[in-house]
Protein backbone atom coordinates (compact mmCIF):
# COMPACT_ATOMS: atom_id res chain seq x y z
CA UNK A 1 0.00 0.00 0.00
CA UNK A 2 1.27 3.68 -0.89
CA UNK A 3 2.14 5.98 2.10
CA UNK A 4 -0.90 8.10 3.30
CA UNK A 5 -0.49 11.90 2.53
CA UNK A 6 0.10 14.16 5.35
CA UNK A 7 -3.57 15.39 6.66
CA UNK A 8 -4.72 11.52 6.40
CA UNK A 9 -2.26 9.98 8.23
CA UNK A 10 -2.12 12.89 10.69
CA UNK A 11 -5.44 11.12 11.94
CA UNK A 12 -4.04 7.89 12.66
CA UNK A 13 -1.23 9.26 14.30
CA UNK A 14 -3.39 11.59 16.88
CA UNK A 15 -5.46 8.67 17.27
CA UNK A 16 -2.44 6.37 18.15
CA UNK A 17 -1.06 8.97 20.22
CA UNK A 18 -4.52 10.17 21.61
CA UNK A 19 -5.44 6.47 22.81
CA UNK A 20 -1.75 6.02 24.66
CA UNK A 21 -2.24 9.63 26.78
CA UNK A 22 -5.82 8.20 27.92
CA UNK A 23 -5.00 5.65 29.22
CA UNK A 24 -2.51 6.59 30.83
CA UNK A 25 -4.87 9.70 32.30
CA UNK A 26 -8.06 6.95 32.66
CA UNK A 27 -5.11 4.49 34.86
CA UNK A 28 -4.10 8.07 36.83
CA UNK A 29 -7.46 8.91 37.52
CA UNK A 30 -8.61 5.79 38.97
CA UNK A 31 -5.55 5.52 41.08
CA UNK A 32 -6.07 9.17 42.14
CA UNK A 33 -9.41 8.20 43.07
CA UNK A 34 -8.49 4.99 45.20
CA UNK A 35 -5.82 7.18 47.12
CA UNK A 36 -8.08 10.10 47.78
CA UNK A 37 -10.76 7.74 49.38
CA UNK A 38 -7.85 6.13 51.53
CA UNK A 39 -6.97 9.55 52.93
CA UNK A 40 -10.33 10.16 53.66
CA UNK A 41 -10.83 6.89 55.48
CA UNK A 42 -7.81 7.83 57.20
CA UNK A 43 -9.12 11.74 57.73
CA UNK A 44 -12.48 9.67 59.29
CA UNK A 45 -10.84 7.29 61.85
CA UNK A 46 -8.74 10.47 63.28
CA UNK A 47 -12.12 12.30 63.75
CA UNK A 48 -13.56 8.94 65.25
CA UNK A 49 -10.80 8.79 68.13
CA UNK B 1 7.44 -1.38 53.67
CA UNK B 2 8.79 1.69 51.21
CA UNK B 3 6.91 1.75 48.03
CA UNK B 4 7.00 5.42 48.05
CA UNK B 5 10.76 5.62 48.36
CA UNK B 6 11.97 7.26 45.09
CA UNK B 7 8.61 7.59 43.38
CA UNK B 8 8.92 11.35 43.50
CA UNK B 9 12.30 11.67 41.13
CA UNK B 10 10.63 9.14 39.41
CA UNK B 11 7.80 10.59 38.45
CA UNK B 12 10.10 13.90 37.21
CA UNK B 13 12.42 11.57 35.00
CA UNK B 14 9.13 10.11 33.62
CA UNK B 15 7.50 13.41 32.57
CA UNK B 16 10.73 14.74 31.40
CA UNK B 17 11.57 11.83 29.01
CA UNK B 18 8.10 11.30 28.02
CA UNK B 19 8.16 15.18 26.92
CA UNK B 20 11.23 15.03 25.56
CA UNK B 21 10.51 11.36 23.68
CA UNK B 22 7.71 13.25 22.06
CA UNK B 23 9.27 16.10 21.04
CA UNK B 24 12.33 13.93 19.26
CA UNK B 25 9.07 12.05 17.33
CA UNK B 26 7.43 14.98 15.95
CA UNK B 27 10.83 17.16 15.48
CA UNK B 28 13.95 15.48 14.95
CA UNK B 29 13.12 11.83 13.68
CA UNK B 30 12.85 12.11 10.23
CA UNK B 31 9.87 10.77 7.94
CA UNK B 32 10.02 6.95 6.70
CA UNK B 33 10.59 6.91 3.18
CA UNK B 34 8.80 3.81 2.87
CA UNK B 35 5.92 4.33 5.28
CA UNK B 36 5.72 7.87 5.71
CA UNK B 37 4.38 10.26 8.79
CA UNK B 38 2.41 6.68 9.76
CA UNK B 39 5.19 5.45 10.69
CA UNK B 40 5.89 7.87 13.98
CA UNK B 41 2.88 5.35 16.04
CA UNK B 42 6.01 2.92 15.59
CA UNK B 43 7.45 5.18 18.61
CA UNK B 44 4.51 4.64 20.97
CA UNK B 45 3.43 1.64 19.91
CA UNK B 46 6.71 -0.71 19.73
CA UNK B 47 8.47 0.56 22.91
CA UNK B 48 4.94 -0.36 24.92
CA UNK B 49 4.88 -4.05 23.09
CA UNK B 50 8.60 -4.69 24.53
CA UNK B 51 7.87 -2.80 28.52
CA UNK B 52 4.23 -4.66 28.41
CA UNK B 53 6.22 -8.12 27.40
CA UNK B 54 9.04 -7.30 29.67
CA UNK B 55 6.60 -6.46 32.44
CA UNK B 56 4.87 -9.79 32.32
CA UNK B 57 8.36 -11.58 32.13
CA UNK B 58 9.18 -9.94 35.31
CA UNK B 59 5.66 -10.69 36.99
CA UNK B 60 6.95 -14.06 36.33
CA UNK B 61 10.11 -13.52 37.85
CA UNK B 62 8.59 -11.77 41.41
CA UNK B 63 6.19 -15.02 41.46
CA UNK B 64 9.38 -17.09 41.65
CA UNK B 65 10.33 -14.83 44.52
CA UNK B 66 7.19 -15.14 45.96
CA UNK B 67 7.06 -18.80 46.25
CA UNK B 68 10.84 -19.28 47.36
CA UNK B 69 10.36 -16.89 49.99
CA UNK B 70 6.80 -17.33 50.69
CA UNK B 71 6.70 -13.09 51.86
CA UNK B 72 3.30 -12.08 50.07
CA UNK B 73 4.42 -8.80 49.02
CA UNK B 74 5.96 -10.13 46.30
CA UNK B 75 2.92 -11.59 45.28
CA UNK B 76 1.52 -8.85 45.32
CA UNK B 77 4.26 -7.05 43.14
CA UNK B 78 3.69 -9.84 40.61
CA UNK B 79 -0.05 -8.81 40.62
CA UNK B 80 0.80 -5.00 39.99
CA UNK B 81 2.98 -5.92 37.21
CA UNK B 82 1.04 -8.33 35.30
CA UNK B 83 -1.81 -5.52 35.73
CA UNK B 84 0.37 -3.01 34.40
CA UNK B 85 1.40 -4.94 31.49
CA UNK B 86 -2.12 -5.76 30.70
CA UNK B 87 -3.10 -2.17 30.49
CA UNK B 88 -0.08 -1.33 27.96
CA UNK B 89 -1.29 -4.72 26.59
CA UNK B 90 -4.55 -2.99 25.58
CA UNK B 91 -2.77 0.01 24.48
CA UNK B 92 -1.20 -2.44 22.28
CA UNK B 93 -3.55 -3.45 20.62
CA UNK B 94 -5.36 -0.82 19.94
CA UNK B 95 -2.53 1.34 18.18
CA UNK B 96 -1.15 -1.66 16.26
CA UNK B 97 -4.52 -1.92 15.30
CA UNK B 98 -4.96 1.99 14.33
CA UNK B 99 -1.28 1.18 12.67
CA UNK B 100 -2.14 -1.75 10.70
CA UNK B 101 -5.54 0.64 9.50
CA UNK B 102 -3.24 3.09 8.03
CA UNK B 103 -0.88 0.48 6.52
CA UNK B 104 -2.17 -2.49 5.56
CA UNK B 105 -5.81 -1.06 4.81
CA UNK B 106 -6.99 -3.59 7.19
CA UNK B 107 -7.75 -3.19 11.45
CA UNK B 108 -6.63 -6.63 11.90
CA UNK B 109 -5.33 -9.00 10.19
CA UNK B 110 -4.95 -12.68 11.27
CA UNK B 111 -2.27 -14.25 9.14
CA UNK B 112 0.44 -12.46 11.06
CA UNK B 113 2.30 -14.29 13.65
CA UNK B 114 3.07 -11.47 15.25
CA UNK B 115 -0.32 -9.59 15.92
CA UNK B 116 -2.19 -12.93 16.91
CA UNK B 117 0.60 -14.42 18.80
CA UNK B 118 0.33 -10.67 20.94
CA UNK B 119 -3.02 -11.31 20.86
CA UNK B 120 -2.64 -14.59 22.76
CA UNK B 121 -0.20 -13.54 24.80
CA UNK B 122 -2.59 -11.27 26.15
CA UNK B 123 -5.53 -12.81 26.44
CA UNK B 124 -3.72 -15.43 28.12
CA UNK B 125 -3.31 -13.05 30.85
CA UNK B 126 -7.06 -11.64 30.99
CA UNK B 127 -7.50 -15.15 32.13
CA UNK B 128 -5.58 -14.04 35.72
CA UNK B 129 -7.73 -12.00 37.03
CA UNK B 130 -10.64 -14.56 37.51
CA UNK B 131 -7.98 -17.01 38.64
CA UNK B 132 -6.86 -14.48 41.09
CA UNK B 133 -9.90 -13.45 42.41
CA UNK B 134 -11.92 -16.49 42.33
CA UNK B 135 -9.59 -18.07 45.15
CA UNK B 136 -10.89 -16.58 48.60
CA UNK B 137 -8.46 -17.32 50.93
CA UNK B 138 -5.03 -15.17 50.71
CA UNK B 139 -2.08 -17.96 50.97
CA UNK B 140 -3.94 -19.97 48.11
CA UNK B 141 -4.60 -16.85 45.89
CA UNK B 142 -1.41 -15.79 46.28
CA UNK B 143 0.36 -19.38 45.39
CA UNK B 144 -2.00 -20.25 42.73
CA UNK B 145 -1.48 -16.67 41.14
CA UNK B 146 2.24 -17.21 41.43
CA UNK B 147 2.09 -20.52 39.68
CA UNK B 148 0.37 -19.43 36.77
CA UNK B 149 2.34 -16.07 36.91
CA UNK B 150 5.45 -18.35 35.86
CA UNK B 151 3.82 -20.52 33.83
CA UNK B 152 2.90 -17.95 31.42
CA UNK B 153 5.71 -15.65 32.31
CA UNK B 154 7.86 -18.43 30.53
CA UNK B 155 5.54 -18.51 27.32
CA UNK B 156 6.22 -15.40 26.70
CA UNK B 157 10.05 -15.69 25.69
CA UNK B 158 9.55 -19.09 23.68
CA UNK B 159 6.48 -17.72 22.14
CA UNK B 160 8.84 -14.44 21.24
CA UNK B 161 11.47 -17.00 20.07
CA UNK B 162 8.79 -18.73 18.12
CA UNK B 163 7.26 -15.46 16.17
CA UNK B 164 11.03 -14.72 14.99
CA UNK B 165 11.77 -18.01 13.40
CA UNK B 166 8.22 -17.78 11.72
CA UNK B 167 8.90 -16.37 8.10
CA UNK B 168 6.55 -13.36 7.41
CA UNK B 169 7.01 -10.56 5.27
CA UNK B 170 4.02 -7.75 6.49
CA UNK B 171 5.17 -7.24 9.95
CA UNK B 172 8.22 -4.85 10.70
CA UNK B 173 11.13 -6.69 12.70
CA UNK B 174 12.61 -4.33 14.98
CA UNK B 175 14.69 -6.17 17.68
CA UNK B 176 16.77 -7.86 14.86
CA UNK B 177 20.23 -9.25 14.81
CA UNK B 178 21.29 -6.51 12.36
CA UNK B 179 19.79 -3.56 14.45
CA UNK B 180 16.30 -3.26 12.81
CA UNK B 181 18.18 -1.25 9.99
CA UNK B 182 17.02 2.25 11.83
CA UNK B 183 18.58 5.43 10.58
CA UNK B 184 20.76 7.15 13.55
CA UNK B 185 17.90 9.38 13.93
CA UNK B 186 15.22 7.26 14.41
CA UNK B 187 17.38 4.64 16.90
CA UNK B 188 18.24 7.55 18.99
CA UNK B 189 14.05 8.83 19.06
CA UNK B 190 13.17 5.15 19.59
CA UNK B 191 15.48 4.31 22.66
CA UNK B 192 14.38 7.53 24.28
CA UNK B 193 10.51 6.23 23.81
CA UNK B 194 11.96 2.88 25.18
CA UNK B 195 13.23 4.64 28.33
CA UNK B 196 10.31 7.01 28.85
CA UNK B 197 8.37 3.59 28.69
CA UNK B 198 9.82 1.48 31.00
CA UNK B 199 10.58 5.25 33.39
CA UNK B 200 6.83 5.16 33.35
CA UNK B 201 5.84 1.41 33.43
CA UNK B 202 8.15 2.04 36.66
CA UNK B 203 6.43 4.93 38.57
CA UNK B 204 3.28 3.30 37.92
CA UNK B 205 3.86 -0.13 39.03
CA UNK B 206 5.29 1.68 42.39
CA UNK B 207 2.51 4.15 42.67
CA UNK B 208 -0.15 1.22 42.58
CA UNK B 209 2.06 -0.81 45.15
CA UNK B 210 1.96 2.31 47.63
CA UNK B 211 -1.53 2.87 47.24
CA UNK B 212 -2.27 -0.80 47.87
CA UNK B 213 0.25 -0.75 50.73
CA UNK B 214 -2.04 1.97 52.22
CA UNK B 215 -5.12 0.33 51.37
CA UNK B 216 -4.22 -3.18 53.15
CA UNK B 217 -2.85 -1.20 56.30
CA UNK B 218 -5.92 0.91 56.93
CA UNK B 219 -7.32 -2.32 56.37
CA UNK B 220 -5.09 -3.83 59.48
CA UNK B 221 -5.76 -0.82 61.57
CA UNK B 222 -9.28 -1.00 60.94
CA UNK B 223 -9.45 -4.30 62.40
CA UNK B 224 -7.26 -3.60 65.32
CA UNK B 225 -9.24 -0.70 66.40
CA UNK B 226 -12.37 -2.77 66.29
CA UNK B 227 -10.82 -5.67 68.34
CA UNK B 228 -9.33 -3.59 70.81
CA UNK B 229 -11.43 -2.86 74.26
CA UNK B 230 -12.80 0.75 74.23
Amino acid sequence: MPALPLDEAGKYVAGAYVVFVALILIYVAILGAKIARIAREIDEMASEK
Amino acid sequence: MTYARGLKPLSIATVVATVVGFALVFFYAPVDADQGFVQKIFYVHVPMAIVALCGFVAGGIMAIKHLRSRDPSWDMRSYVAIHMSIILGLGVLITGAIWAKASWGHWWVWDEPVLVSFLVVFLLYCVYYPLRFSIEDPERQARASSVFAIAAGAFVPINFAAVRLAESFTHPRVLSQTGGDLPGEMRLTFLVCLAAMSLLFVTLWKLELTSKHAAMSLKRLRTRLAAAPS
